[in-house]
């Protein structure tokens, strides 16, 4: 059945009205018979039309890279020669019917989704698409602190509030976990009109909640559960890693392929389970999705997953066995704490991605920030981040164990060389944020630019966020606390990248007037 | 039939050796390992499609990076060897009396496997008593050694492949901790000619220089090389690799060799204007 645009109210309805309209309304159960994951449609078709030598009059101008031959040295022919239009022969990604729609029919039978998505404009524009297909003006949605940046963005276009569960910390690591259970179904309890619960699925540092329980609590409460998998595509694929979204029987997951999937960077995948009307998401999507969408992202999207679906097992047993041989040989070298299993607590930490290479520097007397910054510029190595107390080596696909053995020598190298007592270092707290409106009443409020030091105590009508790992420590709304203020100037004194504001060196905020 | 094997020196540079007879061929774990029969330079390695070593000229090599450390530092006894699979290295080091240990860390067991086949004239000595093989992976060896060596040669293949490992400052620091208190580090350090070698030689020997109070670089014309033109690094803790040459105790060992001598290891040392000027911008 299709959906009926002209009802104004069946975007809320389509999900949120009668229990009954979940489900029945958007999808029609169909026998599936399986694909063939060998398949790349997407792929094909730009090879068939590699093949056909058409002759371009129609955009892009740069025709097959020969209106641009510098352009064409540096990415290469093969590369800009596919950088095409939407064309019959290779669909539209606005409103795909053939090669487009079976690699997201493919993608979604890979992910054990019902539907998949293809998205070109980053994992944010996935995340932001999950948002406001269940988020209307008004809405609350329930949400860990440690959000990326993307939700409470897509919070400020459509005018929903944030209910924040507060997530455990580790007081140790000084890093943001999972959300309890209890916390969950506290807020749900408190704020029975939520319309949904979005958790991290893991978090940056690869922690996990128990997802499953979460969904069984949204969905007992009439409410959709949705999951950023920005850092989970692998749990698709790989064995012994925890469950994803899909499998744990969330409605929406947010799936960022380019990351631990291999495809290029900005592409990412949206996938939806059962109960979502699809026919409605794409509407969402093609709000602010682009109508000229990339072929070299769709296609690395269509190779990424046909090489996930056929070796996925494989490969991220081999990342795990590095990170594990990595944590070990960096345990052994003695100073630092590579994190793992051993921290599951079965709530807060109810799984631990082992793919992820987290590493806790404070014991060598040394800000994690500091460490990637050395690891950088003395020793050609760039990790994911440095966070106050800790860093995250990102370990994928493309590793070999002989630039394992490089990082590990690096950090013994470092801590021969730099290593001092730890004293006097301040780690990452979580700060419990004080909502005073919501980001989109404070975003388009009003405002007034005050130097730091005068801004305790106001409203703060923008976003400030260590970068990476991209969480917010204020975003508009809330209310600046003498807390705040201090750590906002001790994780600049340590040279964590800060932004957000509209003033670059955050000497100045945004606050309501 | 003209049968050429051809190494890219730049993308704009290539050096041809005709071909006689491919004797192996084999893709290990880590690289493509090929032996070639040639008439002019005899049995050649090469690895990746890089030569590594040629019977006619690798004496070069093997003397100028084992007799100038051997001839500076009296007391070598223990000594770390990372690389050189085909044992040309611990070849010349065997013909020391003094040296008593010596563990080559190779990281592909197939190279030494087919040096052994197809190289005896290299590998001859890898039977040595004194000699101690480890297959492994050269940086994760150095993690656990401190204060063991008297010298460290590393005689790896170019920055740009499977030893990149080989020329960063996490290995010449592990080599540093791994060394006794007046231990050197020999290593070999690509060719000066060409701007992209330049650019890699200038980064290690900065890497080097970091960890090393003293650090010297020498030189030598190696035919089948980039340019034909090599560089060594001479990295040590306490000795000088001229001030501090016995030239009268190295020729009394008698030793006969056919590139090294004394008079030229002084002379190795004095560089071009061209590179004085590229070190001097790093050091």
């Amino acid at each position: 059945m299709d959906f009926d645009a002209s009802c104004a109210q069946c975007a809320a309805c389509v999900f949120l009205c009668a229990e009954g309209i979940k489900g029945s309304e958007g999808n029609v159960k169909q026998e599936k018979i399986p694909l063939d994951q060998r398949r790349a449609p997407i792929y094909e078709a730009l090879e068939r039309f590699r093949r056909m030598r058409v002759v371009p009059f129609d955009v892009p101008g740069h025709k097959h890279g020969k209106g641009n031959p510098e352009l064409v040295a540096f990415l290469g022919r093969q590369c800009v020669e596919i950088d095409v239009n939407s064309m019959k022969p290779l669909d539209n990604l606005c409103h795909p019917v053939s090669v487009i729609r079976e690699a997201e029919k493919l993608a979604a039978e890979a992910f054990g989704a019902e539907n998949a998505f293809l998205m070109v404009g980053g994992t944010t524009s996935s995340v932001q698409s999950m948002v406001l297909s269940v988020c209307k003006r008004g809405d609350e949605i329930i949400l860990p602190r440690n959000v990326h940046r993307s939700v409470i963005n897509a919070l400020v276009l459509c005018g929903a509030s944030p209910v924040y569960v507060n997530p455990d910390v580790d007081s140790r690591l000084g890093i943001s976990l999972g959300m309890q259970r209890e916390q969950v179904r506290r807020a749900i309890e408190e704020h029975p009109n939520a319309v949904a619960v979005l958790v991290n699925n893991p978090t940056y540092y690869g922690i996990c909640s128990d997802l499953k329980a979460i969904v069984k609590m949204a969905h007992d409460a009439g409410m959709l559960c949705l999951a950023d998998e920005a850092h989970g595509t692998h749990f698709y694929f790989g064995e012994d890693l925890p469950v994803s979204a899909m499998a744990a029987g969330a409605d929406m997951a947010s799936v960022s392929m380019h990351k631990s999937g291999g495809s290029l960077t900005q592409s990412s995948f949206l996938l939806t389970g059962p109960s979502i009307h699809a026919g409605y998401v794409r509407q969402i999507i093609n709000l602010t999705q682009t109508t000229s969408g990339s072929y070299l992202l769709m296609s690395s999207l269509d190779i990424s997953r046909r090489n996930l679906a056929l070796r996925g097992k494989e490969i991220f047993r081999h990342v795990s066995d590095m990170a594990e041989y990595a944590r070990s040989e960096i345990n052994a070298s003695g100073g630092y704490y590579a994190f793992g299993r051993e921290l599951i607590n079965g709530d807060s930490i109810y799984d631990f991605d082992t793919t992820k290479l987290s590493v806790h520097t404070l014991d060598i007397g040394l800000a994690g920030i500091e460490v990637y910054d050395i690891l950088r510029d003395e020793y050609d190595i760039q990790i994911e981040f440095g966070d106050l107390g800790n860093i995250l080596a990102y370990l994928s696909i493309g590793d070999r164990p002989q630039e394992v053995e490089r990082l590990v020598s690096a950090l013994s190298d470092v801590r021969r060389r730099h290593g001092k007592k730890s004293t006097g270092l301040l780690t990452q707290e979580y700060i419990d944020p004080q909502v005073v409106t919501t980001p989109q009443e404070a975003f388009y409020a009003e405002k007034i630019s005050l130097p730091l030091d005068e801004t305790q105590g106001r409203v703060c009508s923008e976003f400030v966020m260590c970068y990476p790992p991209g969480i917010p420590i204020l975003a508009p709304g809330e209310r600046i606390t003498k807390d705040i203020l201090d750590y906002i100037r001790y994780a600049k004194s340590k040279g964590c990248s800060m932004t957000g504001p509209e003033d670059p060196d955050i000497l100045h905020l945004n606050v309501l007037k | 039939m003209e049968f050429w094997f051809s190494e890219f020196h730049t993308p704009d540079v290539k050096h041809s050796i005709r071909v006689g007879r491919h004797l192996f061929s084999q893709q290990s774990e880590y690289q493509q390992i090929d032996i070639f029969e040639t008439p002019e330079f005899g049995r050649m390695l090469v690895l990746d499609g890089n030569v590594m070593l040629t019977e006619r000229d690798e004496f070069i090599y093997d003397e100028m990076i084992t007799h100038v450390p051997m001839a500076v530092h009296k007391g070598i006894r223990d000594v770390l060897v990372i690389g050189a699979g085909d044992g040309g290295v611990v070849k010349e080091l065997t013909r020391y009396d003094r040296v008593r240990r010596i563990d080559l860390v190779e990281m592909d067991p197939q190279v030494v496997q087919a040096c052994r086949e197809f190289l005896p004239a290299n590998a001859c000595r890898l039977d040595d008593e004194r000699v101690h093989i480890y297959f492994e992976n050269g940086l994760k060896f150095l993690r656990s050694c401190e204060n063991e060596y008297d010298l460290i040669i590393v005689d790896s293949t170019d920055p740009f492949g499977p030893s990149e490992g080989l020329f960063t400052r996490e290995f010449y620091g592990s080599c540093h901790s791994a060394l006794k208190e007046d231990g050197v580090m020999v290593n070999q350090q690509g060719s000066p000619f060409y701007a992209q070698d330049l650019e890699a030689m200038k980064r290690s020997h900065m890497r080097i220089v970091h960890s090393f109070p003293i650090s010297r670089v020498y030189q030598a014309h190696i035919p089948t090389y980039a340019a034909g033109y090599w560089l060594f690094g001479f990295a040590s803790k306490k000795y000088h690799p001229i001030d501090d040459l016995d030239a009268d105790a190295w020729s009394s060992l008698g030793l006969r060799t056919r590139y090294y001598t004394t008079r030229l290891h002084r002379g190795a040392f004095y560089l071009p204007a061209f590179l004085e000027e590229a070190l001097l911008e790093v050091e």
